[in-house]
């Protein structure tokens, strides 16, 4: 049965249409904008490194590689004829030294906060728990100085003489002379709880994506949670805690005020951290700041830039090792 | 064959209850309570005989004790195996108490010694006329706060845009330097904040003969803010449903009109979260401030022409003066920083919480 108007209608049929793959003038502008405000990041990064590096220039042209591996910085005295030498050897040490002693503290605690947080703890309290976390790196780093200085700094002290007296046949843990106040010891207490959060919960996050059949898995076959985190979680989570510790030595190492406040800068190398001498390239340039002179302004420039390209470096890893976990993990 | 219907048997289970074989019965909370209890008392007599001391002996003792009383009736209800399972709950626990016993100092210590020089002209008047060790009933950290607001109101208008664009350009343009973009943004997350103000400085104030000032500040603190907008709000892009997307194109809309009217309106309360942890990032940085805006003892509120002060750098530069009286101003200007920081951290959480 045809109806009477289905002749005309096939003969309406209208012509294919275009499919235009060009996208609107509307929509090229939109993308255009979106991709300019991309790449401030790439523009603000690069005007930094040449910024700092361009400031810094005469200072590597004059010292040369000295300006990495010296350790004195003075500013010298034209009248008297004493020429101005500046290194920040003793510094570059001073800050990696800190870090370090900052990471060895904060990573078993951090690994065995995350730990609590996704195996022990109940889960209702979870998540309240995991906000302290997210506050405690909220804290500003002056006020961690503050504690630092006023409150930690007495026991820290009594904590650095017993240590002294019970391993100080170690070298790294004897001293030149009994001081123990502004040690790098200190200095990596404090640098220690400002990184425990980022550390936590980058660590967190890892354990988090273990997969449930393991887990499960492995309590079946009778692991107490113990044997079931050392089985499981801790081999599947062991390069993402990596990435977090590098992160966080990343972080411990940029960190200013608080340092300033609880560490005694000295231009000598020293590596027994329990002594009240220690370096640190970023509260070396807020101390020289203030009465730097030409040509000591360029040379705090040039330890920015220093500064600037390590922290980017240990970034650059710690991602990459980051990122490597999360795809193995899928 | 007649079908029988069978008689359904009904069983009553409202007198059964599930059995939860994980959960420690009272006698079990009763023996742990117990172990807790005699570590406890035992502690402080191991402290007495032996030559240990102090508090700090104190604390080892008993969690040596607690240790050691956990194993054996670990060993005693399950063997062997269940020993070494103490032991690292032990220590997780220690851990866990190893963290939130500073954060509980910090909070308890700034709010302790913050309140003792609070007074209300913390609030109305600045340290133009007063000295830092006058009276606390003199001064105040007026100048501080409004200079903290400006310099974020000033961050904010630079870095939002900026950052929510890059999260656009992550999740919805994804052009062909995605990858480079992201590792970029990660990067900067990472670059030290002294390295900020250093740049700012040698740009703004040596380089084109300007001044110390709150905008040099703002610009500084705007590079440390950029990454954390721009990831947050990526995170919050990303869980934005493609169908979403689809279903915005399918009605005729250009990718903008999508993108304006239907993604960015549907993560709105994401990214006031962003914002927000942005702003909570930048309000207690110091050290670029340092280099940016120098610090000053004045209300002084246009941003392009001379040194302010901020909360941080009100607290860290009466804290270098190292008298008593401004020590304790510090301790408030800490104070009223720290108020500040919680606003906004619950802020941030009312605004995430929302859309669940």
């Amino acid at each position: 049965m045809s109806t009477p108007t289905s002749a005309p209608l096939q003969s309406e049929i209208p012509p294919a249409r275009e499919i235009i793959l060009t996208r609107r003038f509307s929509d090229r502008v939109f993308r255009g904008v979106v991709t300019a405000g991309g790449f401030v990041s790439l523009v603000v990064l690069g005007l930094i490194a040449l910024f700092l590096a361009s400031r810094s220039i005469d200072i590597f042209k004059t010292f040369g590689f000295h300006f990495i591996t010296g350790f004195k910085w003075d500013s010298g005295d034209p009248d008297n004829g004493i020429a101005p030498v500046l290194g920040i050897g003793a510094m570059l040490i001073g800050t990696i030294v800190t870090a370090v002693v900052g990471l060895v503290i904060a990573l078993p605690v951090s690994v065995g906060m995350a730990l609590f947080l996704e195996y022990y703890m109940p889960i209702r309290l979870k998540k309240s728990l995991t906000m302290v976390i997210d506050l405690m790196a909220a804290i500003p780093s002056v006020i961690f100085g503050l504690w630092g200085f006023f409150v930690l700094m007495p026991h820290a002290i009594y904590w650095a003489k017993l240590l002294h007296k019970y391993f100080g046949w170690i070298p790294f843990l004897d001293v030149q002379a009994p001081i123990f106040e502004r040690s790098p010891f200190i200095a990596g207490l404090v640098l220690s709880i400002m990184i425990i959060p980022i550390v936590t919960s980058i660590s967190r996050e890892v354990f988090s994506q273990v997969p449930l059949d393991r887990i499960q898995a492995a309590y079946a076959l009778g692991a107490t949670r113990w044997t079931m985190i050392k089985a499981v979680v801790l081999p599947f989570g062991s390069s993402g805690i990596a990435g977090g510790a590098m992160l966080g030595l990343g972080r411990a190492m940029g960190e200013t005020v608080a340092v300033y406040l609880v560490l005694n800068l000295y231009f000598q190398p020293n590596f027994q951290v329990l002594f009240s001498a220690g370096g640190s390239v970023a509260s070396m340039i807020v101390t020289k700041f203030g009465e730097a002179g030409q040509l000591e302004l360029q040379g705090l420039m040039a330890a920015g830039l220093v500064l600037f390209i390590v922290t980017l470096i240990i970034n650059f890893l710690s991602n990459m090792i980051v990122k490597r976990t999360s795809r193995t993990g899928n | 064959m007649s079908a029988q219907v069978p008689e359904l048997e009904v069983r009553d289970f409202s007198s059964v209850s599930p059995q939860k074989p994980w959960k420690l019965s009272p006698r079990e909370v009763a023996i742990n309570a117990s172990t807790i209890l005699i570590a406890l008392i035992l502690s402080p007599i191991i402290v007495q005989v032996t030559p240990l001391k102090g508090k700090l002996g104190l604390v080892l003792t008993f969690i040596l004790v607690a240790m050691v009383g956990n194993i054996v009736l670990s060993f005693l209800r399950q063997g062997v195996q269940a020993i070494g399972n103490s032991i690292a709950s032990t220590f997780i626990y220690l851990a866990a108490g190893l963290v939130l016993l500073p954060v509980a100092s910090i909070f308890f210590t700034v709010i302790m010694r913050g309140y003792h020089a609070l007074r209300i002209n913390t609030f109305t008047q600045d340290m133009s006329v007063t000295q830092s060790d006058g009276p606390y009933t003199e001064g105040g950290a007026l100048h501080a706060i409004l200079g903290t607001l400006m310099l974020v109101l000033i961050a904010s208008l630079i870095s939002v845009p900026i950052g929510i664009l890059t999260a656009l350009y992550l999740t919805e343009v994804k052009g062909r330097a995605e990858g480079l973009i992201r590792f970029l943004v990660q990067a900067m997350s990472g670059v030290p904040s002294i390295v900020a103000g250093l740049f700012i400085y040698s740009v703004l104030i040596v380089g084109a003969g300007g001044h110390y000032s709150g905008f040099a500040g703002a610009l500084s603190l705007s590079i440390l803010m950029l990454p954390t907008v721009a990831r947050t709000a990526e995170e919050v892009l990303k869980l934005i449903p493609r169908d979403l997307r689809e279903a915005g194109v399918a009605l005729g809309g250009t990718q903008w009109r999508t993108v304006v009217m239907v993604v960015v309106p549907a993560a709105r309360s994401g990214i006031v979260t962003a914002i927000i942890l942005g702003v909570a990032r930048v309000a207690g940085e110091t050290a670029p401030l340092l280099l940016t805006i120098l610090g000053s003892t004045t209300t002084h509120l246009n941003p392009t022409d001379a040194p302010i002060s901020a909360l941080p750098l009100y607290t860290f530069n009466l804290l270098r003066t190292g008298l008593n009286v401004a020590i304790d101003r510090a301790w408030t200007g800490a104070l009223v920083l720290m108020i500040l920081v919680l606003i906004l951290f619950v802020l941030a959480r009312l605004a995430s919480g929302r859309k669940k």
